[in-house]
């Protein structure tokens, strides 16, 4: 199929909200939107950060997800406990690829799962007094814990257990940090509400109270903000800002640690790569430390470039020369990628459905490829993310919010674009109808994607992808006409 | 910069370079307030100590590393073996996403599963209006056959009465009256996935056979039933119907998710393929017996069988290993009147003389291992035939009876006699056991890879490597196609063990000019 057209593109959107019970349609018609990149705002356009229908097949999770699963969990040399019954912790460890170095089990906890394992009886009698005892169990076994973090699951909220209470008392007989997360996963209508949950913890219990007064600064101190570190991103990112002059004091929070959230309020610039799950600490430390913050994107050479530059904008001269050092050295390496991978890509279509910030921020890459995403959407985004949205996209394209299962799947199949990018989830379905894929979650098991050597592999990920032999061989060659 | 377009590196060993060893370093000693080296490894040592084992063991109320899921998982794998079914979750989403994952990571299939968003609204009235919507939802968009219903512990907690809701929901026009809707209540905070499977499973015959009894007696359609339990391995539903074919015994496997969970890659998405459909689950009570090939995590579809079906549920050990096998077979032949035909007969020989021709390099070894409970039995049994001796043999969903009756089999078995039987015990309790008192192999799934690593850095003479097999396998592929049951099954398990020893054996003989001795091409 040829570009879409808006008639096109409305047309799918009619087609699959025809199976919807009418009040379904009515809701689900909300969140499908043909895009209009002149438009200043989503508003009118599309709904988002709303319930999702109740047996639609949603890809979504819950706030527990982004709580542990996103913000929380990377924060390696602290335990987070998945309190409640046990599959939650199950299901989310070692999962997302968040690297960190360090002696795990010792004094980093990240691949591991730590879980109050819920019977019958604490969901009857509560389980706070479980709770006091797992902390002063974590304490004797792993003594080198910097602090521990209670992330509730949906039973906690519903038994009415009081883990403030619990946590605030241990943490004063430890000593340490201890958190409590109220990331039920049945609050809010998606992960997003974990994250601001997760958001207002660290405020509240960590830089309101662990504050590191006596860290001595630069003037060119800065946090990376929402980026945790899948496939090392962070790490290809912090190497490019380290090289134009700037110091890196902490990264939230892949591959974080308690320490470098201490000194953040000393920092003189946050730089945010998610702005969904982690604007909220952003806007803290700006209204409160007076720390400006600035909304970058690593992916791919244009943004990189244009991200080093507006970053340099707020510093110096010599951060400024840095910036322009950092984009000459890199080019060459960019230029015999791009040389090497885009007359293989040139002109080919791709559809997306991530979270976070990737649905728009990857789009500039796949374009530093010559390829052109034709639909994309967010899990849980929220309208400040589609107004960001409809200015990467272009004309015509297909934009949708919380996708169903049948809705991404009728417009992959009608589009029939060369690559999806989306979750595990909904891999295997598009492997089997012959169109590639690749998680864009978890970079498929590679990465970094971030900064210019992250950018190397994108490109050769998305080839080896795009143009494998194997999808030439759905029809048995009998069956082909 | 070592990153070229001519050699693109990845992860590893892109962040081996130089440069990012030195921005790690410089991260570590300036940023992250980490402990010095000779700290980490003094508490790193301490960890691997007898004495942090007593502690560790001590622990009363933490579970670390567990090795067991929660209930709806096992539902949903029950529910994707009837034919049509869509599996619905009444609860909240976030479940249904983790199970999704967790499934398509093991299988590498999409899992097709709804749940119906109870959010905080419903935590306080009820989940009524969302299963309302969502079995109309579920149904108008995804036509399946039938929906299996089951449930996450909000549900539980707040007490939603299934049975009622799901009526209501019919009675309104939400679904048509005749849709079928088994389901279960599945409470995350009681038992393990193990539960959830046979939970689903009585829910589902409960649904199907409870009111339609009148006419059917055991026996009257010559055919036996097959309940595998918490099965993930493909091969084992396919050898089962092999041998049930050679025998020439018609059977019925009650959940059959072998079609659903290996569809092929033809340019065509299927959310619905193969499994055992709704009219032989109503035929089921009319089969000669049914045999549950987990005993220990079918207890609750026993007991309906039994009262129900009046079905004797013929007492079997897991078909793994040889003797099980053969006592497998012998009840099936014994049961329908079918003699054990020599082409089983031939593939037992096989696998005997396969035992034979392996025993030299298994016989004495030791291995600890962990999994489902009777999945541990039956490997502990095999282990044991093949003169190889179990040793510290751990399962975190067990019960006390279980282990009392596997400790007995252990003891009774000269093979058996160094076995310590561990339940409700996790992998971090294994960890310590792991560096105390070190088998030569570890038998478990994926998550086993982390001990491995940790006795590895004590030292190379300490690695315990991990022999995967079990659920999840997350880092190997295709695995879960291969069979464990049967004598097909104790052939691969066979296989397995054995190069695992020989591979060991390279690695530690592979110095050049040091160990030139029994680096061997023959073996």
């Amino acid at each position: 199929m040829s570009a879409l057209t808006r008639e096109k593109a409305e047309g799918l959107i009619e087609e699959v909200l025809s199976a919807y019970p009418e009040s379904l349609r009515d809701e689900r018609k909300k969140h499908l939107m043909v895009n209009d990149p002149s438009l200043e705002q989503s508003k009118k356009c599309i709904t988002s950060n709303r319930k999702s229908q109740p047996g639609v097949m949603t890809a979504r999770g819950c706030a527990y997800a982004g709580s542990k699963g996103v913000v929380w969990g990377p924060v390696k040399d602290m335990i987070h406990l998945s309190h409640g019954p046990v599959g939650c912790g199950q299901y989310s460890r070692a999962g997302r690829r968040n690297y960190y170095v360090g002696y795990t089990g010792v004094n980093t906890f990240g691949t591991m799962n730590f879980t109050s394992d819920f019977q019958e009886k604490d969901v009857v009698f509560g389980g706070d007094k479980k709770l006091a005892k797992i902390i002063d169990e974590m304490e004797m076994l792993f003594p080198l814990n910097k602090g521990i973090s209670v992330q509730s699951e949906c039973p906690v909220g519903l038994i009415g257990d009081d883990i403030e209470a619990v946590t605030k008392k241990s943490s004063a007989a430890i000593g340490k940090p201890v958190v409590p997360v109220r990331c039920e996963g049945f609050r809010g209508v998606s992960q997003s509400l974990g994250h601001h949950i997760a958001n207002d913890t660290i405020r509240d219990f960590i830089l309101e109270r662990e504050l590191d007064e006596k860290f001595s600064t630069s003037p060119y101190d800065v946090a990376i903000i929402g980026d945790y570190n899948i496939g090392g991103d962070a790490w290809s990112s912090r190497i490019l800002l380290e090289e134009m002059g700037l110091r890196v004091v902490a990264q939230w929070s892949g591959d974080g640690t308690l320490a470098e959230m201490k000194r953040t309020p000393k920092v003189k610039m946050n730089l945010l790569h998610c702005y969904r799950s982690m604007n909220y600490i952003s806007r803290h430390m700006e209204s409160k430390y007076g720390i400006p913050w600035f909304e970058y994107n690593f992916f791919g050479p244009t943004k990189i470039a244009e991200s080093l530059r507006a970053i340099a904008g707020h510093f110096d001269d010599r951060i400024k020369e840095g910036a322009e050092k950092v984009i000459a050295k890199y080019q060459p390496m960019v230029d015999a990628v791009n040389a090497q991978y885009l007359p293989r890509l040139k002109g080919k279509k791709v559809m997306l459905y991530v979270g976070g910030l990737r649905p728009r921020h990857v789009v500039g890459a796949y374009e530093d490829l010559g390829m052109e995403v034709v639909g994309t959407g967010y899990e849980f985004g929220h309208n400040d993310d589609y107004d960001r949205t409809i200015k990467e996209m272009g004309d015509a394209t297909l934009i949708y919010d919380d996708v169903t299962e049948l809705e991404l799947e009728h417009f992959v199949t009608k589009i029939r674009p060369d690559l999806v990018g989306a979750g595990i989830k909904e891999k295997y379905v598009y492997q089997k109808m012959g169109i590639p894929f690749r998680q864009m979650h978890s970079w498929d098991y590679s990465g970094p994607y971030h900064g210019y050597d992250g950018y190397a592999i994108f490109a050769r990920d998305v080839d080896m992808t795009v143009n494998n032999p194997c999808w030439k061989n759905m029809q048995a060659p009998w069956k082909r006409s | 910069m070592s990153q070229t377009a001519e050699r693109i590196k990845p992860c590893y060993p892109l962040f081996m370079e130089p440069e990012y060893r030195a921005v790690l370093a410089r991260k570590a000693t300036e940023c992250e307030e980490k402990p010095d080296i000779e700290v980490l490894e003094k508490t790193f040592l301490w960890t691997t100590s007898q004495e942090y084992q007593d502690l560790n063991f001590k622990r009363e109320a933490l579970t670390i590393n567990p090795a067991k899921a929660c209930q709806p998982l096992g539902s949903l794998l029950c529910a994707l073996g009837f034919r049509g079914s869509l599996p619905y979750i009444h609860g909240s989403q976030g479940c249904v996403a983790y199970f999704r994952t967790y499934f398509s990571r093991h299988f590498k299939e999409p899992i097709a599963c709804v749940s119906d968003s109870m959010t905080e609204d419903a935590a306080v009235f009820g989940g009524h209006k969302n299963m309302h919507a969502g079995l109309q939802n579920a149904n108008a968009m995804y036509k399946p056959e039938m929906l299996s219903v089951s449930t996450t512990c909000m549900a539980e907690v707040i007490g939603d009465d299934l049975n009622a809701f799901i009526n209501n929901a019919k009675k309104d026009g939400m679904i048509p009256q005749d849709l079928p809707t088994p389901f279960a209540h599945t409470p995350s905070f009681v038992g393990s996935h193990v539960t959830g499977y046979d939970s689903m499973m009585e829910g589902t015959l409960r649904y199907f056979t409870l009111n339609e009894m009148e006419g059917k007696s055991p026996g009257s359609n010559g055919k036996l039933n097959l309940i595998t339990g918490f099965e993930t391995y493909l091969g084992n539903f396919r050898v089962l119907g092999r041998m049930m074919k050679e025998m020439g015994v018609d059977y019925t496997l009650l959940s059959d998710p072998s079609e659903i969970l290996d569809t092929p890659a033809d340019g065509q998405y299927r959310m619905y393929q193969g499994g055992t459909t709704i009219e032989q689950v109503k035929d089921a009570p009319n089969a000669i017996d049914t045999l549950l090939l987990q005993p220990f995590g079918l207890t609750k579809s026993k007991t309906f069988i039994q009262d129900i079906w009046k079905h004797p549920c013929t007492r079997l050990n897991p078909p793994m290993g040889l003797a099980w096998t053969d006592e497998f077979l012998m009840r099936v032949s014994e049961l329908t009147g079918r003699p054990i035909p020599a082409s089983l007969e031939l593939e037992r020989g096989r696998l005997v003389d396969m035992m034979g021709d392996s025993h030299a390099w298994l016989h004495g070894k030791t291995f600890s291992l962990y999994g489902d409970p009777d999945f541990v039995e039956g490997m502990c049994q095999f282990l044991m035939e093949l003169g190889a001796e179990p040793k510290h043999v751990l399962s975190h969903n067990a019960n006390k009876r279980w282990g009392k009756r596997l400790t007995k089999m252990l003891a009774d078995n000269p093979y058996g006699r160094q076995a310590k039987v561990y339940v409700d015990k996790d992998l971090w309790h294994l960890r310590s056991l792991l560096f105390t008192d070190k088998p030569d192999f570890l038998i478990g799934n994926s998550y086993g890879k982390f001990i491995q690593r940790d006795t590895y850095h004590k030292g190379p003479e300490h690695e315990v490597p991990l022999i995967r097999i079990g659920f999840p396998i997350f880092d190997r592929h295709h695995l879960h196609r291969s069979t464990t049951l049967g004598y097909e099954g104790a052939m691969t398990i066979l296989t397995t063990l054995v190069n695992a020893v020989m591979e060991k054996l390279d690695r530690d003989t592979i110095r050049y000019g040091v160990t030139d001795y029994n680096y061997d091409l023959v073996r």
